[in-house]
């Protein structure tokens, strides 16, 4: 070694990741970007992929016709009515088996039954239930978001710190104390990220609600694009549902700062 | 007021972690518990808080709590236990809010505690933009909150580096002077032990058994670091503790 002291080698650093604004953004432009080239310059054929600029336009067109809404208006209705049902018995029913034995021996595995069941398979049975308008299709997304939520749920409360009850009870605080102010808000931050899947689950369900009797909304709109093979048309519908997923993930980020202020 | 412990066995599944301690703790002074690590120093602690039922004996407390006692056996936990998502003095208001105490006089409470663990300018402060020896402050306020009869310290200091311990630990003396309180403070350190008890009970190594129990006449404000007569204490306590403390460490734990 000609030189006896060398700097010693950085080698810590990484496995870190941080925010980099705009990154997200940059890799949706270019993807499509390449689509639009793609499609132009004959690479890739008009039935494989449509023409981004092409698909913007149809939505234009959906905005322009003033039916945009009329198929939105009742997706979204159907989405908050079923998923509102579907999270807030989830909750309830998650928080039981959190707090009870008995609740919990019992209904753990039937939850573990109903989850992997495809709900998209008991749509016949939900119309013969509760009718092929409306009612079945709430119904549907509320027993496509109940699952998951349930088992977020439980898992949120189970993990609630112990020590923190066992001082609540130290200090003589009453049952009901214990769980508004101790359980409950710890077990806010896992049911908030289950709320991310399961809103997820409730627009994937929105689709499947929406192929059997539904002349407007957004699924009807995609399926009956689907079935003319109208490409165009079946991405517009898609763009939309995905801009439908960003905007509530987004609205839940901005609860879990409100509402998660508190942690680190 | 009081507490006896009379002849408590305790056993959690076929482990003795407890046999037939007896002890008594006078109303005003500190007890300090010490023994080498198993030997059911918390578990005594939380079967005189009533937090764990003992297997055979009983916990027994005699005479009235103060006035205005809102819970008269307190603890103050190794790890704070606050909660996170309430402030300082949310955390402190929590101990209030079930026993129907106006706002103005919470307000007071909470006022006058902070004033007393010098905490009134962290008032608003969530627990995560506290240090570990704040933390430790604010549980400490919320237990005199309740105005306990006993407080039950459960190795209070000991998730706390050394200078943080020696400030509260003048801290604690402080307290005591001003007004004298019945505690018993579990703790491994020999140090604080000879520091804060007035007695201190030595336990075995599991199943936990008193060995013997020391009084300390030295009156806590004379007590300070390197004192002949605490450091003569300490080491009595070593040599008792020593053999049984290594016996502890080497032995498996899930047995």
């Amino acid at each position: 070694m000609s030189d006896p002291s060398q700097p010693v080698p950085y080698r810590g650093g990484g496995f870190r990741p941080s925010a980099r604004r705009g990154i997200g953004v940059l890799v949706f432009v270019i993807l499509l970007l390449v689509a639009e080239w793609g499609t132009r310059a004959g690479w890739i054929s008009n039935l494989t992929l449509p023409r981004p600029s092409d698909v913007a336009a149809t939505l234009v067109e959906l905005w322009q016709s003033g039916l945009f809404w009329t198929h939105l208006a009742p997706s979204l209705t159907r989405l908050v009515v079923g998923s509102a049902l579907g999270i807030s018995t989830g909750i309830a029913v998650g928080v039981m088996i959190g707090l009870f034995s008995y609740v919990r021996a019992g209904l753990i595995p039937l939850v573990a039954a109903l989850f992997p069941i495809p709900k998209i398979a008991l749509l016949p049975l939900f119309v013969i239930w509760f009718g092929i308008d409306e009612g079945s299709k709430y119904a549907l997304i509320a027993l496509g978001t109940f699952t998951p939520t349930v088992v977020s749920t439980y898992g949120a409360v189970d993990n609630v710190d112990r020590t923190l009850v066992r001082m609540g009870q130290s200090f003589g605080l009453r049952w009901t104390s214990i769980v508004r102010k101790i359980v409950l808000p710890g077990a806010l931050p896992g049911i908030l990220s289950g709320m991310r899947v399961s809103i997820a689950i409730g627009i994937i369900l929105l689709v499947a609600a929406e192929m059997l009797g539904a002349e407007y909304g957004i699924g009807a709109y995609i399926l009956q694009a689907g079935s003319l093979y109208d490409l165009e048309r079946l991405f517009a519908g898609v763009v939309v549902l995905s801009a439908l997923g960003v905007l509530t993930s987004w609205a839940i980020g901005l609860i879990e700062r409100r509402l998660l202020r508190w942690r680190s | 007021m009081d507490l006896t412990l009379d002849n408590i066995t305790h056993r959690y599944g076929d482990m003795t972690v407890l046999e037939d301690v007896s002890l008594r703790i006078p109303a005003g002074g500190i007890l300090c518990i010490v023994g080498p690590s198993g030997c059911g120093k918390s578990t005594l602690l939380r079967l005189l808080g009533g937090l764990e039922q003992p297997d055979q004996g009983q916990v027994l407390q005699s005479g009235t709590p103060p006035e205005g006692c809102l819970n008269p056996l307190t603890f103050v936990f190794q790890d704070f236990a606050l909660l996170p998502w309430r402030t300082v003095e949310g955390n402190i208001t929590l101990v209030l809010e079930d026993h129907g105490i106006g706002r103005a006089r919470a307000a007071a409470i909470v006022d006058d505690v902070l004033a007393r663990t010098k905490l009134s300018d962290f008032k608003r402060a969530l627990p995560r933009q506290l240090s570990g020896g704040m933390k430790q402050r604010v549980a400490i306020a919320r237990a005199l909150a309740v105005n306990p009869a006993v407080l039950l310290l459960d190795e209070p200091l000991s998730a706390l580096d050394a200078q943080t311990r020696e400030l509260l630990m003048d801290d604690l003396i402080d307290l005591w002077q001003r007004a004298a309180f019945t505690g018993v403070y579990v703790t491994h350190n020999l140090a604080e032990a000879v520091r804060l008890g007035h007695r201190i009970a030595v336990l075995s190594r599991r199943p936990g058994r008193i060995r013997e129990v020391f009084e300390v006449d030295i009156p806590l404000a004379e007590r300070r670091i390197g004192d002949p007569r605490l450091e003569a204490l300490q080491s009595q306590l070593w040599t008792l503790m020593k053999d049984e403390a290594m016996a502890a460490d080497q032995e498996l734990l899930d047995v």
